[in-house]
């Protein structure tokens, strides 16, 4: 049985304790109206730097407003400035929300991905990792309490605590509305408040739905005579695929894409899939090093961290394949329903937005395409450290510059959330781990786990 | 992989009493032995569409293009459809060669040789298209950057007609290249069983000189390793440029973002129902029952239930963006192709494509060779029916009312399309009786750990232990 060491506790606590500190003067210190927002440009503006970023937010704004625009026909200079301070303060009040909603729902997705892993591994009868399914079991211990922060972020967004999704707004389908915006009224029937938070209630109750009876069944082959526990498992994992496909691809629109309520592009469900399912499968390696670094899990051998290794450079190519396949469609048809997408995040996302592909990209082409390095433990680390941190970022881009635009920066809001959902991480995870032997000792494929050899 | 260690509930993969001598009997026996009636009257089918396709390519290329069903709406239609569909059946074989090699699938030995096969001789028919539809195929090579003296002649690097041109080129290289190193030694095996002075220097010269020394044996995993690795991007990259072809444009229907991985899964889902449809029959006709169990028939079904499901996944969620974009043009073309004059076409394709695999979920129906026959068949037809959907609704009704059309296939089209089905059935049926069918080197390598003759003795042996 594993022991939660006391200093990795303790650790946790630490950054939860960090992050909350840091997540409360994020919210303590974003702007409360228009006057502090002109004070905050004012003084930016001194630097070279702000002067750029305040026309770029100009041109910004106005192409949101243009709609809006032809409606009205002549508007005054002063109207126009204040409604300019009126949507930076928006941007710099979704700041902390924003910080607090890509931390959140990446180490929520990020669980996903190791759910999904696991189940994959099941329905297609593995015989090499069964002998890490409680490592992938702890980690998904976090998506109740991840899920459940989650869905009362999502509520609150409804409640109108901020404009982290501008389809929510007041009047935005109402045509005698000075909110209203024809696209978004279009797509009404499908984003609206009600419908939305329902289908995100249904999913995330199907995912721990499936998680705590896999779970439940896995724990019972333990102690059974025959394999009825884990033939069980095998059709509930069947099933739960089959549900997690659909669901998957609608969360991702409900959740990101939303965001941009303008913005459509077929792929995206699977871009988000890629993108969480290699940052889940890095995060199972990387519990995996650390409790065999501890002396624990003593049938995983170098070719368990092998495949792994090998999953995660696999997995990152096809994400890249993915961003490339979406990026140079729209890059290559040019349309102006699509490209702002695009055009907003090499104008003002620039170093993440190509970061992110080197990151999740060049980075671990370069490091694990090497056979040696994969059973390297500090380069799996190495990697892995890289690899989840770029896939922050790129759910970051996804996210930020429909809800802050370009007033974004990586500062203490953002770094704060990051800490809190960590620790809060690392904490049910060894928690889970310490409940169950680490050996899921009576699966049928357990002896050919253990002696797995590559 | 000096220790197989194999869980006690996993199936054989090779049935019955299999020495490692019945396996060379029995993959040489197609070789060795003569061809029965059944084999010649297939055989001259097949060769009789082949010709007729000839004559209907010969008809085009000396008449033009006018001989078609295109018209100035439609102008693209059976010729691309036909080449998308056969280059998309030329997937699986890769899939199952590279892909399932890197996943270590042990169950893939038995079918990958005849899978590479098909690969090979379905990207021969789908190279056709392009080149008869040039209407000058003698200046095919004009597709190549090769330098020379026409002046301003140099290809255009920014269409994805000729990434296409690269792509399956490279994709019909690799695929030959890992094909042909697999069959290394089994022509080896099948020349030092020949009799005849003429087959032994026939299958000397196909085995490049194999000799069976640990050498050859080492280079070989390795060189199949690294192609693996190579293929592997390729699998994906052959089927993504095909679907660029489309999606670069503007046309509504064609431009949208899920088309490379969905062309990608659509691809495997044609190429393993090809295999299904081509092994069925190849298992009974030359008594490979015993490698080609019901269990590889079954894995293939549930393949094909998967792939099927992903593809059915994008169809909903093409037909659910178009709407939610609130772009108009968009919307149309999704509802004229469900509702439109081609709606026989789009229901069809919705029927063989996404329905029908459902059936696989039912372990009686995916164990069932008479009823994974029946589905392999109605698997093929309905991608053939998606890429013309895909095509025919969205060009036939373009920016311009004016020009709104229907496309007709004249006995040219549908000639040459059977010319091809005739050319795939010859090569693949000469290919039955003069190669080795089963990568009976690699079946050796597996048989001692999941050979049914060999589980047994095994479970015999522990409960001796036991008692």
């Amino acid at each position: 049985m594993y022991t939660f060491s006391s200093k990795l506790k303790t650790f946790s606590f630490i950054l939860m304790a960090v992050g909350i500190l840091g997540i409360g003067y994020g919210f303590l210190n974003a702007p409360k109206d228009i006057h502090e927002v002109e004070n905050i440009l004012s003084a930016s503006s001194h630097g070279g730097h702000g002067e750029a970023t305040h026309e770029e937010a100009k041109s910004h704004e106005e192409a949101h407003t243009t709609t809006k625009h032809e409606a009205k026909g002549e508007v005054s200079e002063a109207n126009e400035h204040e409604e300019h301070l009126n949507h930076v303060l928006h941007q710099l009040q979704n700041k902390p929300w924003s910080a607090l909603y890509v931390a959140c729902i990446f180490f929520m997705l990020l669980t996903m991905g190791t759910l999904v892993f696991y189940a994959i591994n099941v329905v297609a009868v593995a015989g090499w990792s069964p002998v890490l399914n409680r490592v992938m079991q702890g980690i998904t211990a976090y998506l109740p309490i991840g899920s459940a922060i989650f869905f009362v972020i999502l509520v609150m967004c409804g409640l109108h605590f901020n404009h982290i999704f501008s389809w929510l707004n007041e009047g935005v389908t109402d045509p005698a509305s000075p909110n209203y915006d024809a696209l978004i009224a279009g797509k009404a029937g499908y984003l609206n408040f009600g419908f939305w938070i329902a289908r995100a209630f249904i999913f995330i109750a199907g995912w721990n739905l499936y998680r705590h009876l896999s779970r439940k069944n896995c724990l019972a082959q333990d102690e059974a005579d025959d394999n009825a526990n884990y033939k069980k498992n095998f059709k509930l994992s069947a099933g739960f695929l089959v549900f997690f496909i659909v669901s998957e691809s609608i969360m991702s629109w409900d959740w990101i894409m939303s965001v941009d309520p303008h913005w459509f592009s077929t792929l995206f469900g699977w871009y988000v899939f890629a993108s969480f399912f290699v940052s889940g499968i890095t995060t199972i390696a990387m519990v995996t090093v650390y409790l065999k670094s501890k002396g624990y899990l003593e049938y995983v051998n170098t070719s368990h961290i092998h495949d792994l290794a090998k999953f995660m450079f696999g997995i990152s190519i096809f994400w890249t394949y993915l961003w490339f396949s979406q990026f140079m469609l729209i890059w290559y048809a040019d349309i102006p329903e699509e490209i702002t997408y695009f055009v907003t995040r090499i104008n003002d996302y620039n170093l993440p937005f190509f970061g992110a592909v080197v990151m999740n990209f060049v980075f671990p082409l370069l490091i694990l395409v090497n056979t040696d390095f994969k059973r390297i433990t500090w380069v799996i680390v190495m990697a892995g450290i890289v690899i989840l941190a770029g896939h922050y970022i790129d759910f970051f881009n996804m996210i930020m510059p429909g809800t802050v635009g370009d007033q974004w920066f990586i500062g203490i809001p953002e770094i704060s959330s990051v800490l809190f959902f960590l620790g809060l991480f690392i904490f049910t995870v060894f928690t889970a781990l310490t409940k169950a032997p680490l050996l899921a000792k009576r699966n049928p494929y357990i002896e050919e786990s253990k002696h797995f050899h590559y | 992989m000096s220790h197989i260690y194999d869980s006690s509930i996993r199936k054989p993969l090779v049935i019955g009493d299999k020495s490692y001598h019945d396996v060379t009997v029995d993959v040489a026996a197609p070789v060795e032995g003569l061809a029965n009636k059944h084999w010649w009257i297939v055989f001259s089918i097949a060769l009789t569409a082949f010709l007729w396709g000839i004559g209907c390519i010969v008809y085009t290329v000396s008449t033009g293009i006018g001989t078609w069903g295109l018209n100035k709406t439609v102008g693209w239609a059976w010729d691309i459809t036909n080449f998308v569909w056969w280059v998309g059946i030329g997937h699986a074989g890769t899939l199952i060669s590279a892909v399932l090699l890197l996943f270590r699938q042990r169950w893939r030995m038995a079918i990958n040789r005849s899978a590479e096969a098909m690969t090979i001789f379905s990207v021969v028919q789908a190279g056709l298209f392009p080149i008869i539809h040039m209407g000058r195929p003698w200046l095919a090579y004009w597709v190549l950057p090769i330098p020379n003296q026409f002046g301003s002649l140099w290809v255009n690097f920014n269409s994805p007609l000729l990434w296409d041109v690269f792509a399956i080129s490279t994709y019909l290289s690799v695929s030959l290249v890992f094909w042909w190193t697999g069959l290394l030694p089994d022509f080896a095996m099948l020349r030092d069983r020949a009799i005849t002075p003429f087959n032994k220097r026939i299958y000397s010269i196909l085995s490049f000189g194999w000799s069976g020394r640990v050498k050859d044996w080492q280079r070989f995993e390795e060189v199949s390793l690294v192609l693996a690795g190579l293929a592997t991007p390729l699998v994906l990259s052959v089927h993504t440029i095909v679907s660029m072809d489309f999606a670069t444009s503007v046309i509504p229907g064609w431009h949208t973002t899920i088309f490379p991985p969905y062309f990608v899964a659509g691809a495997v889902f044609s190429g393993f129902a090809m295999v299904n449809t081509l092994l069925i029959i190849m298992r009974k006709v030359s008594n490979l029952e015993a490698y080609i169990t019901l269990q590889h028939i079954e894995l293939m079904n549930l393949i094909i239930m998967i792939t099927g499901s992903i593809v059915g996944v994008a169809y909903i969620t093409e037909l659910f963006i178009a709407w939610y974009s609130g772009v108009e043009y968009e919307q149309y073309a999704f509802l004229n192709r469900a509702t439109g004059p081609y709606w026989w076409a789009y229901w069809s394709m919705m029927t063989c494509n996404v329905f029908s695999p459902q059936f696989m979920w039912f372990k009686k129906l995916r164990t069932s060779i008479m009823f994974s026959f029946i589905i392999s068949i109605v698997v093929n037809i309905g991608m053939w029916f998606e890429r013309f959907v895909i095509i025919v609704t969205s060009l036939h009704r373009d920016y311009l009312p004016s020009s709104w059309t229907m496309f007709s296939p004249t006995f040219v089209d549908i000639g040459i399309f059977i010319g091809t089905i005739g050319f795939f059935f010859v090569l693949f049926l000469l290919y039955s009786r003069t190669f080795p069918v089963i990568a009976q080197a690699e079946v050796k390598t597996i048989l001692k750990a999941t050979g049914d003759n060999y589980i047994r003795e095994r479970e015999a042996h522990k409960d001796s232990h036991h008692e």
